[in-house]
């Protein structure tokens, strides 16, 4: 018997134009998408196709100009700096640029703490505390006993992106979006954060929505892909079915520009 | 019989910061890259490939030092030459390098023809500025570049455009040996493949002799070069053929590295990507023995004191590990069945 999967996130006709008049562009046009609890989502495009947009008003950052967004049935409202918050503790990010999400004057103990603090932990005990943190440390192969007292900058990329992941395993939430998460990262620190995501999920059971170019790497966590091309999703559906037998023209294009090892790489297309 | 175009011959350099502390970037590396051929370099961030293609320019500049070896360019050793002398007559001419960021290298103020003619009248005096000119265009048309573009800002292209036209004013002087650093890792997909196609074409036609290819990205590298070299903390560690070290790497950290391999094929989601754990060691005091033994599954106590000679694997192949390349082998294979 299988168990109804719960929506949590539903956009109907989402819609965002930047800018007015002669200027103005339509950056995500007439988008829907639903995402269930649990699910590996990813949101493939190039450069410019608007992918950053969407996430950016699924985490509601900026404002749609037209169309509804459902959190868990019942229509989003963050209209106050209140309503917000109380919105974040359920959805969270992962940027591109580990170097710009920290703020630099905070130490690192800071960034977990505010995380504790978000859970409503603010009142634990001294060791309590520690004790959380080092956990989520190690729960990505971190040891918090070195990160201590040191700024976000004394670290690699890969390990503060890492870091970010520790901060998600405290905040728990029930949606991720991961924007481009392992672009800055070279392909050998790549596997080991795809691995502790994975596992981060497994752990908390939370949705994962990756916005990423890299049509591979999609291919890899993905359950189900959206190829946004021009701010429309042209193509969707199980991850299998899209990378391996694409029916639309700019699939086709995309997985033909992916270099491959076992097929030949065809350089005459372009 | 093959002419080689490149031979360097246990290099080392290294990085002195500013509290005078020796940083050990490139050790002994020692390659050959014959004519008409090209050679791509892979290792993880920070383990010495950047600095290595510096190094092999001959041309060093602070923190940047020179220690010991030779850097033969068709027969001409370079190393330990004046820098201006390398600057004037070597680079351009011989070995040409294309930078990680080249693209923000175009000065914005400057039109894409002005940094021909800068780089022309570096090299040759009494050129009329319209026999430049003509060059210039016949060498983007050949290019498959528009020749328009010689007329345009830098602000006025896309980000592929300005790499492409970047690589076509690193030869324009038909150096022998092209150093390519990361060429489009800042590029989406489509004009990484136009980069690469420029790249392939450049060769074919016989603009440059041999090139050098630097990425992490292997599914690219496998496709662009013949051979592929892995570096590790300054050092190379093995040494084959593109489709060896793809398909059948030797040593433990290549083993790690091709396991890493993301690419959309069938068959991709069924494999466990194997990723390696911990950070390369701190070059300022390199391990005395193995410098992958912190890191390696199959690490053995004496790997941490002896240093570990190159071995012979046969067709060209060596590769740097203590331990014999049918034990290594016998290994995987085991770990195989296991999963």
């Amino acid at each position: 018997m299988t168990r109804e999967k719960k929506l949590y996130l539903s956009a109907k006709g989402v819609t965002k134009i930047f800018g007015l008049g002669r200027q103005k562009t339509l950056a995500v046009d007439n988008v829907d998408i639903d995402l269930y609890e649990g699910e590996v989502v990813s949101i493939v495009g190039e450069s410019g196709s608007g992918k950053t947009t969407l996430s950016k008003i699924l985490l509601g950052l900026i404002s749609q100009t037209e169309g509804e967004i459902f959190f868990q049935g019942v229509k989003r409202d963050i209209n106050s700096h209140a309503k917000k918050r109380e919105y974040w503790k359920n959805i969270q990010a992962i940027f591109q640029d580990p170097f710009s999400s920290y703020n630099i004057f905070n130490k690192i103990d800071t960034v977990l703490l505010d995380c504790i603090n978000m859970r409503g932990g603010r009142y634990f005990p001294r060791e309590k505390k520690i004790e959380m943190m080092t956990e989520a440390c190690s729960f990505v192969n971190l040891k918090f006993e070195e990160l201590t007292n040191k700024y976000p900058f004394e670290l690699s990329g890969g390990q503060m992106q890492r870091l970010m992941i520790a901060r998600i395993f405290l905040l728990q939430p029930k949606i991720l979006l991961a924007d481009e998460p392992t672009s800055m990262i070279d392909a050998c620190s790549r596997a080991t954060i795809l691995d502790e995501l994975m596992h981060l999920r497994k752990e908390i059971g939370m949705t994962i929505i990756f916005i990423t170019h890299d049509i591979g790497l999609a291919y890899y966590v993905s359950d189900k892909v959206y190829i946004m091309e021009k701010g429309r999703f042209v193509e969707s559906g199980s991850a299998d079915e899209v990378i391996l037998t694409p029916r639309h023209d700019y699939t086709k294009r995309l997985l033909s520009d992916v270099p491959k090892i076992h097929e030949e790489w065809d350089l005459s297309t372009v | 019989m093959t002419t080689t175009m490149l031979e360097v011959n246990e290099l080392s350099t290294k990085y002195i910061t500013r509290f005078r502390e020796d940083v050990y970037a490139v050790d002994k590396v020692s390659l050959k890259v014959e004519e008409g051929k090209s050679l791509g370099i892979a290792g993880e961030s920070g383990c010495g490939k950047s600095t290595l293609a510096l190094s092999l320019m001959g041309y060093y500049f602070p923190p940047l030092h020179y220690t010991s070896g030779d850097i033969i360019i068709n027969g001409k050793n370079i190393s330990g030459l004046n820098p201006d002398h390398v600057r004037k007559t070597i680079l351009g001419k011989e070995i040409a390098y294309i930078p990680q960021a080249a693209m923000n290298a175009l000065n914005p103020t400057r039109k894409i023809i002005h940094f021909i003619e800068d780089v022309i009248l570096e090299h040759e005096m009494y050129v009329n500025k319209k026999d430049i000119y003509e060059r210039a265009k016949k060498l983007f048309e050949t290019l498959g570049l528009p020749p328009e573009v010689l007329q345009r800002y830098p602000v006025e292209l896309s980000g592929g455009m300005k790499q492409r036209t970047v690589i076509a004013i690193s030869v324009l002087l038909l150096p022998k040996v092209l150093i390519a650093d990361e060429p489009s890792s800042a590029l989406d997909v489509t004009s990484q493949k136009m980069v690469i196609k420029m790249l392939k074409h450049l060769m074919e036609a016989g603009f440059i002799s041999s090139m050098i290819f630097i990425t992490h990205e292997l599914p690219l590298l496998y496709n662009v070069v013949d051979d592929i070299m892995v570096m590790y903390a300054g050092q190379i560690v093995e040494k084959g053929t593109s489709h060896e070290m793809v398909f059948d790497p030797i040593h433990p950290y290549s083993k790690g590295l091709m396991g890493s391999i993301i690419v959309p094929e069938e068959g991709l989601r069924d494999v466990k990507l194997t990723a390696i754990p911990g950070v390369p060691p701190n070059l300022k005091k390199p391990p005395a023995g193995c410098r992958f033994a912190e890191r390696c599954k199959f690490v053995r106590p004496e790997c941490r004191v002896i240093s570990v000679p190159y071995r012979e694997a046969g067709n060209g192949r060596v590769y740097r590990c203590i331990i014999p390349e049918a034990e290594l082998r016998e290994a995987y294979s085991r770990e195989e069945r296991t999963k």
